[in-house]
Formats: structure tokens, C-alpha cells, sequence
């Protein structure tokens, strides 16, 4: 059949796009090396010196400019009491007591309860262990802390997300403007921001919690305004022509339809809330995130892993919840009563009596959790550095330094040209435009070579989570056996802190890009595999049959069927697995990145690179908003 | 339906029962605090600050009664703590001429107290068995000489010179092209990076150049050998480009607010006559980094076998 297909004519565009990638790397070899735009890392631009002598002018005039006295410093106040008072009644020993006000078995009994409620017998169950196991691991204290943390930063999140989000899904004005400010809100790495917040709302719960919400809220404003855009319109043209007023629409019809979804976003805004658990530590937020930071001191990759462990347990109760909660469910009257008597009970005994509010330490598994993963850890040192090593290297010469060449050693007119050039076939003259305007910012923070060098990593990162992407979500899509035990690694691998696993990686791949790399790997990849198995799930079952019984084999379907029908997804986790790689720029530059990454990091531990740290999270910012925009206007052009 | 109540009565019922035994809470009373009132120590993520910090805090507790708030911060959030007054006391500093022109110099809210006895070293090291099989790697003329071996593919056709935790001064990508040295500077970025890496060169016998420092934890389980560079003399590193010689001794102190100073509480007293030597802090930090201690019980067991030294420190001035 394929030798009697007519040779198809090659489109005009890739032809274009084929002399431009020839002519870019004729001139390479020409003009290497000249116009890099390079900084050595201790070098500062006059922007950097600028942003230095502003960060020190606001910190000597904290105590006495009247926007701290009146205004941050009222904030922090209420922050700081709500969030107090969360750990009063649940982690930490308050009012006069030597306990909490509520002691684990009311904990998990309420868990179960508001778990039983609105998602079911199962997920109460699932709840009840996911609590009972933080105590086993000796970490109850720690973990609720946490809890507390992520509680509050998640509610204030929402108290200020979801009318944000409905505000941005009416008004096409306010989404316009509030785009820009996500983007940025989540891509800034929180190491830039992490020591002045402490400037501005002190050492303290309220910093934390600040730090949290900044990236935590922008998923659910998104996740919220998409909701209410996608309500059908003819429901809210039939709302509107039966009378209502706009805000009888807004709480009659659109929310209610767009439930399901916010839902979502509150599950989105958790699990981001939970991410920060560790880098908020740096600033003494209280709970399982200092327990690995301190560990980490001292490599003591097992005690890590535990406290790593606990976070992830409570992501996956959280995230089960949320998401069984998106479905209506309507449990029997006596069984709520009874819950909620067991419930009072069970809190009423933890309030009172000793061995309900203080876990006991007798019954643990902390300890055989700390010294598998540290014998697993020692194994995989000792056995696998020269394989791991060899696979290095090559992926290394092979993909990382060609392309690093190719970017960082041309000049930066004729990078600069190539992307314009590339953005004008992809998306037109929009794209050409916004893709100009990011590489001048970038030539601006000063870090221009730094910035290629990033994002040749960038880019070798996003090819390596696609192609596990479509790999793993392929399989998952296609058994839902699959689906059921990798998607809880795939939870791990979104929450657990990098830093855990980094120190084998760190043995296995030395202190390199690569490490960097496998590091965003194992961050993004998760995502990329998550939307491309729902994408594949919801090729429509019938298509597929169809395509079965013209007698294709399994790899006829997915190569022809499934995954072109599926294109959407495809789209749409290569956007999300790039932003996702460029979230953990800054965890690269701990582990042998250099470049972006690197820079972030001393300019947090070190005042006169505060602002070349500061120059370098808005050059990730802006390598974040060119790559998104260039992958949906790819996107929209693919799928169409 | 009746039913199921009765059985959501019986379980309830049972639940009750089940708590009538047990201690009460507020059975025993907790420990009072004394007048030595809030202690804010911060605690910068290292583990010989971390032994410093654990062994003031004890004494700070069981002797002054005073109520200890440990905080776990950075370098530059601790110094910034100062002004806020949410930090008293840093109480392992090194060097960090920026912080100090900032905050004692400039913004006056943070003064010296003094040394706290241990000796701060920076420098260039390899691990024992290249030391032990190739001695003359120690004197830094003869580091071109090696480059190849320390070849990798972060660092191109030179060798790699591996640096850490971006926190501590470095002046090795001044120190290489002024001393015309064919390496490559490479970032790891990370303590966590510096120590893997010399550990593994040891075991596997790999080549492994870098920056690292005494005293730490890991120079008990790995004996590092610091490479000669140029000897320090002072003043030839006041220009960071053209530095050419070797990292000076650091005499380590400690740094306490000025509220906390002038106040003169016994907590003030106790840092500024807190005064031990390297030996002492790598006991403490060899109790928490490779017995796995927890800091409290380290220090405790320091400070039983100690109580002379401890003596001195709680005198009155």
C-alpha cells in the first residue's frame, strides 16, 4: 500500500522552517562565539546594582515608612492569628494546655467524617489510614502543622481566588489583565521573593503562608474563570431571556453548572499549596518541610524520605477527596448522624484523655520506613553509578551540549531572529510580536547567555517528559489496571520534594545539567502522562473498535487513532510539561544547572546578588510566558 | 432504618466507654520559664551551626530558664531578623563583610559579640586517596598538570573545579584566571552536590577537585586534604578580579541584635562569653550528623561532660 501512495509534495512551511535551521547553523559556524552576551557569576549589570540598592532602601526604612506600620504590618497580623489559631486547635499545644485543643484520634475522625460526607465510604477509609499512617510514622505533630499551614493558604487562597476567577470569567477586560499577573505569580521562582516577604511580613506563619498563596491561588483563578466561560450559552441565553438579573444568572445558573470544575481548582490549589512545604521551611514555616530540610543537612536521605512520605500521603487524601467531591453524592441521613456523633465523641475523648491527643509512640513504622529508604538509597549509590554515569554522558554530548552550543554560542541577534522567525511561522504576526518583545526583556535582565543556556536544558527536559508522556500515558490510557497503580506514583513524583531524591541523583548523575534535568523530569513528567492518558481515555470508544475490527494491531491504532484523535492533549502537555521543567529551574541550579537557576539561588544567599537573583527569576518568567505562548499558538494551529 | 440507629448508638456508646480510662490532660503541669524571658536564636542550615545552636539553647534553658524560640533561616532572612527584632542572635558567622557593612555599619541594628572560638577554613580540596597517591596534587603549581583527569562533561577540554552552596565567599573563578589555571569553574549549587561528590570520589576513587570548608561533619567520615594555594596576606583579596591568592583563616563569631545587646538579659551574657574550639563543635556535630542525635540530646551530652566550660559561660560578667 505504501509503495503505491503518490510522494507527497513537502508544505511549503516546513521547507521555510528547514532553511531557516540551515542558515542558522551556517552562520554559527561563522560568527560563534561573538555577541554571547555573557556575565561571569559574580558580575553585576547596572539593573542588578539598581535592584540591590532599592531592596536595601526599602529594608532600612521598614520601621519607619507608614505603609509597613499601617498596612503590611495589619496583614501580618491577621494572617498570623488565623494561622495560629489553626495550629492551636489542632498541632501545636495552646491555651495553657500542654496539647493541642483537638488530639489525633479527633483529628482523623473528623477527616473521616467530612471525607464520608462529601466523597464516600471509600474515600472516609481511604482518609482514615492516610491520617492514622502520618501518626504511625511518627510525624503527627509535623504533619499537622503542615496541615495547618496549607489549610490556611488554601482557604485565603480561595477567598480571594474564586471571586477573582468569576470576575476574570465575565469580564474578558479583567482576564486580560489578570493573565500576565498569574503567569508571572507562578513562574517566579519563590527564592526571589522569599526574603523580602520575610521584610515585609516578618519571620513567621504570615510570610509562609503569603509565600504559599502566591503560587498557590493562581490555579484556582484560572481553573474558576475557565469554569464559568465553558457554562454552554445557550443556558445562560435561556437564563437571561427568562428575566433573570445578572446576579441571579451569575448564582442560579453559572456557578451551579460550573461546580464541577471549581472544584477542581480548589484541588489544583492544594496540591500546589502542599508543593511549597519545604521551600517555605527556609523561612521557618513549622512542619514536615523542616523535617527534611534539616535531614538534608546531613544527607540523611532516610529520615527525608519519611517526612517526604507524609507529604505525599496527605496529597493523595486531599487530592482524593476533592476530586470524588466534584460528584454529587447524597449519603443517608442516619449514617451522617451517626458519623457526626462518633465524630463528637472521638474529639471530645481526644480533648480530654491523654492517649487520644498524643499519638502514641509505641506502635511506629517511622523507623523501618527511615532505614529502607536509606538502604534502597545506599544500594542504587553503590551499584548503578556506572551505568547511570554512561547514560550521562551520552544524553549529555549527544542532545544537551549540541543544542547548548547552537544557543548560547551564536550571537544573540542571530538567536533572537531565528525565534521572531520561527514565531511568525507558528503563530503569524501576533506571536512573531510577543516572542520580540520576551528576547529584548531578556537581552534587558542582562542574562542573556545564561538564559540559552537554561533553555537548551529547558528544551532537552520537555522532549525527554513528552516522550515519557506519551509513552506512560498511552498505556494508562489504554488499561485502566495501569492507570490504577502508576497514578499514585505519578502523585508521589508531583509532591514528594525534589530534594529527596536528588541526593541519590546527585550519586547516580553528579552534581550536572543532566541531574537538573531528570530532576524537572520527574517533577513534569507526571502532568504531561496525567493529561495525555485522560486524552486517550476520551477517544471515543466506538472509533476505536471500529478501527480494531478493520483488523489494525494495537500499534496501528495508537499510531493512526488514537493519539492523532487525542492531539488536543498532546498540545496541551507539551504546554504544561514546559512550564512545569521551567518551575524547577531554580531546584537545577542546586544540583549542577548553573545558568538561570543557579543565579536565583546565590541571589537569595548572598545581598549584592540579590538583584541579579531577582534579573534572573523575571528572565525564567519571561522564557515561560515566550515558550506558553508559542506552544498554544502551535497548539491552536495543530488542532484546528 | 431503626436499626441503623440503634447501631450508631451502640458504637458510640462504645467509643465513650473506651475513653473513660487514660491520664487526663492537664494531669501533669508543664515546666515554668524563669526570668530570663524569649530567647530568638536563629539557626542557619549547617550542622556545626546547628551544634553551636543546640548546645547555647540548652544551657540557655535548663540553666537561665530562659524560653528558647529556635528559627530556621537562611543567612541573609537571620541578619534581616535583626531590625525586625524577630532574631537576638546569630551564632555562627562567617566572614560575610556584605551583611555586616549592611546592618552594623549602616543600619545599626546588629552588633558583634565576639569570637566563638572555632577557626573557619576555606579552600580548595581532593579526597584522601588522590592526596595519599598523587601528594604533589597538593601544591597548586601542579594542578595543570592534572587537568585532564578532572575532565567532565559539565566542564568542556579542562578540568572541573566543583563549587557548592552559593552562600559561602568564593573567588575561584577569579582565582583560576589569575593563576592561569586550565579549569572550569562548575556550580553545584549546593552543599548536598559538594558532599556527594566527595564521598563518591573517594569510594570509587574518581577525580574530584572543589571548594569546600572546615570545620564540617563530613571531615570526620571523609579526611579531605586542602590543596596550597598562594599564601594569604592580608589585603590581596580587597579586589575580587584580581585575587590571586588563598581564602584567609576565619576567625567565626557570633552576631546578636543591638535591642538584645543593650538589654544585657542573662541570654546576651551567655552568647557573648559562649567560647569553645573546633574539637568541641565537631563532637556535638559528630553527635547529630553520623550518631543521627537528635540537637537537644546532643547537646545535653556534651554539656554533662562539659560542666566546667558551661561554668564559665553562665558566670556574671
Amino acid at each position: 500500500m505504501v509503495a503505491v501512495a503518490a510522494p507527497r509534495q513537502l508544505p511549503r512551511k516546513t521547507l521555510v522552517l528547514g532553511g531557516i535551521v540551515v542558515a542558522w547553523l551556517a552562520l554559527w559556524l561563522v560568527f560563534r562565539n561573538v555577541g554571547t552576551l555573557p556575565l561571569d557569576a559574580s558580575a553585576l549589570t547596572p539593573l542588578h546594582r539598581w535592584v540591590n540598592e532599592i531592596n536595601d532602601a526599602v529594608g532600612a526604612s521598614r520601621n519607619s515608612n507608614p505603609l509597613f506600620l499601617y498596612f503590611f504590618n495589619e496583614i501580618r497580623l491577621v494572617i498570623d492569628e488565623f494561622v495560629t489559631f489553626v495550629q492551636a486547635l489542632i498541632a501545636q499545644p495552646s491555651f495553657g494546655r500542654p496539647v493541642p485543643v483537638i488530639g489525633w484520634l479527633g483529628v482523623v475522625a473528623i477527616a473521616g467524617f467530612v471525607s464520608l460526607a462529601v466523597a464516600g465510604w471509600r474515600i472516609a477509609l481511604l482518609s482514615i489510614a492516610g491520617f492514622v499512617f502520618l501518626g504511625l510514622q511518627g510525624l503527627w505533630q509535623e504533619s499537622m502543622d503542615t496541615l495547618s499551614l496549607t489549610l490556611a493558604a488554601v482557604l485565603i487562597s480561595l477567598l480571594f481566588g474564586i471571586p477573582l476567577g468569576i470576575w476574570a470569567g465575565l469580564s474578558d477586560r479583567a482576564n486580560r489583565v489578570m493573565q500576565p499577573v498569574l503567569d508571572f505569580m507562578q513562574t517566579m521562582p519563590t527564592f526571589v521573593y522569599l526574603a523580602p516577604l520575610t521584610l515585609f511580613f516578618l519571620i513567621g506563619p504570615a510570610s509562609a503562608t503569603i509565600a504559599t498563596l502566591i503560587y498557590a491561588a493562581p490555579p484556582a483563578i484560572r481553573i474558576t474563570a475557565h469554569a464559568i466561560r465553558s457554562v454552554p450559552h445557550d443556558t445562560v441565553e435561556a437564563s437571561e431571556s427568562l428575566g433573570a438579573t445578572r446576579k441571579q444568572t451569575l448564582v442560579k445558573v453559572l456557578l451551579p453548572s460550573a461546580r464541577k470544575t471549581i472544584v477542581l481548582g480548589v484541588n489544583q490549589t492544594i496540591m500546589a499549596a502542599l508543593s511549597m512545604v519545604t521551600i517555605a521551611a527556609l523561612i521557618d514555616a513549622p512542619g514536615l518541610g523542616k523535617t527534611v530540610v534539616k535531614a538534608l543537612q546531613t544527607l540523611d536521605v532516610g529520615t527525608a524520605f519519611n517526612a517526604g512520605l507524609a507529604i505525599v500521603v496527605l496529597a493523595i487524601v486531599l487530592d482524593r477527596v476533592t476530586t470524588a467531591a466534584t460528584e454529587r453524592r447524597n449519603l443517608p441521613r442516619w449514617a451522617l448522624f451517626a458519623g457526626l456523633g462518633v465524630t463528637g465523641v472521638c474529639v471530645y475523648l481526644s480533648y480530654t484523655y491523654l492517649w487520644a491527643a498524643e499519638f502514641q509512640t509505641d506502635v511506629e513504622i517511622g523507623s523501618s520506613i527511615r532505614k529502607g529508604a536509606t538502604a534502597v538509597t545506599e544500594w542504587a549509590q553503590d551499584s548503578l553509578p556506572l551505568i547511570t554515569g554512561g547514560f550521562k554522558d551520552f544524553v549529555t554530548f549527544a542532545l544537551i551540549n549540541p543544542l547548548q552550543a547552537l544557543l548560547a554560542e551564536s550571537p544573540w541577534f542571530l538567536v533572537a531572529l531565528v525565534i521572531v522567525a520561527l514565531s511568525f511561522l507558528i503563530g503569524g504576526v501576533r506571536s512573531a510580536v510577543v516572542s520580540a518583545v520576551c528576547l529584548g526583556l531578556l537581552v534587558a535582565t542582562g542574562l542573556w547567555q545564561d538564559a540559552m543556556i537554561t533553555l537548551a536544558s529547558t528544551l532537552v527536559a520537555t522532549i525527554l517528559v513528552m516522550i515519557l508522556g506519551i509513552v506512560v500515558g498511552v498505556w494508562m490510557g489504554r488499561s485502566r489496571s495501569a492507570d490504577r497503580f502508576i497514578r499514585p506514583i505519578l502523585d508521589a513524583g508531583q509532591v514528594m520534594p525534589a530534594f529527596v531524591y536528588l541526593v541519590p541523583f546527585l550519586a547516580l548523575f553528579a552534581a550536572t545539567r543532566f541531574t537538573a534535568i531528570i530532576a524537572a523530569v520527574v517533577f513534569a513528567a507526571p502532568v504531561a502522562i496525567k493529561i495525555i492518558a485522560d486524552g486517550i481515555r476520551a477517544v471515543s470508544p466506538a472509533t476505536v473498535e471500529a478501527s480494531t475490527a478493520l483488523g489494525s494491531s494495537s500499534w496501528q491504532t495508537i499510531v493512526k487513532v488514537q493519539l492523532p484523535m487525542a492531539r488536543g492533549a498532546l498540545t496541551l502537555a507539551a504546554n504544561q510539561g514546559l512550564i512545569y521543567v521551567l518551575s524547577m529551574v531554580v531546584v537545577g541550579g542546586l544540583v549542577g544547572a548553573g545558568a538561570l537557576g543557579y543565579d536565583v539561588v546565590a541571589g537569595f544567599s548572598q545581598s549584592n546578588l540579590y538583584g541579579k537573583g531577582l534579573a534572573a527569576g523575571v528572565a525564567i518568567v519571561v522564557l515561560g510566558v515566550m515558550l506558553d505562548r508559542l506552544t498554544q499558538a502551535a497548539a491552536k494551529r495543530w488542532t484546528n | 432504618m431503626a436499626r441503623h440507629s440503634v447501631l450508631g448508638a451502640v458504637l458510640v456508646g462504645a467509643l465513650a466507654l473506651a475513653g473513660c480510662g487514660g491520664a487526663k490532660v492537664g494531669d501533669t503541669s508543664s515546666g515554668a520559664t524563669g526570668d530570663c524571658g524569649t530567647f530568638n536564636l536563629a539557626v542557619n542550615p549547617w550542622v556545626g551551626y546547628e551544634a553551636n545552636a543546640a548546645v547555647l539553647a540548652y544551657v540557655a534553658e535548663k540553666e537561665l530558664k530562659c524560653k528558647v524560640t529556635k528559627k530556621e533561616l537562611k543567612e541573609e532572612v537571620a541578619w534581616q531578623g535583626f531590625g525586625t527584632g524577630e532574631v537576638d542572635a546569630v551564632v555562627e558567622n562567617w566572614g560575610h563583610d556584605d551583611l555586616r557593612k549592611k546592618y552594623i555599619d549602616e543600619q545599626k541594628t546588629a552588633v558583634s559579640a565576639g569570637s566563638t572560638g572555632v577557626k573557619g577554613q576555606i579552600g580548595w580540596y581532593v579526597p584522601p586517596w588522590l592526596a595519599k597517591e598523587h601528594p604533589d596534587i597538593l601544591d597548586w603549581n601542579n594542578l595543570n598538570k592534572y587537568a585532564d583527569q578532572f575532565k567532565t562533561s559539565e566542564s568542556g577540554d579542562k578540568g572541573q573545579l566543583l563549587d557548592g552552596d552559593p552562600s559561602f565567599v568564593t573567588n575561584d573563578e577569579a582565582l583560576v584566571k589569575n593563576l592561569n589555571l586550565n579549569y572550569k569553574v562548575v556550580y553545584g549549587g549546593s552543599e548536598t552536590a559538594l558532599i556527594q561528590a566527595f564521598r563518591q570520589a573517594e569510594k570509587d576513587k574518581k577525580w574530584v577537585i572543589g571548594y569546600f570548608y572546615s570545620p564540617q561533619w563530613l571531615l570526620n567520615e571523609v579526611k579531605l586534604e586542602k590543596v596550597k594555594l598562594p599564601e594569604y596576606k592580608a589585603g590581596c583579596d580587597t579586589d575580587a578580579e584580581k585575587v590571586a591568592c588563598d581564602y584567609p583563616d576565619y576567625d567565626l563569631d557570633k552576631i546578636v541584635s543591638k535591642k538584645f545587646a543593650d538589654a544585657n538579659g542573662p541570654a546576651y551574657n551567655l552568647v557573648k562569653n559562649f567560647k569553645w574550639t573546633n574539637e568541641d563543635q565537631n563532637t556535638v556535630a559528630k553527635y547529630i550528623a553520623e550518631d543521627q542525635m537528635k540537637p537537644e540530646d546532643a547537646a545535653k551530652k556534651w554539656v554533662e561532660a562539659n560542666a566546667d566550660k558551661i561554668k564559665a559561660w553562665t558566670a556574671k560578667a
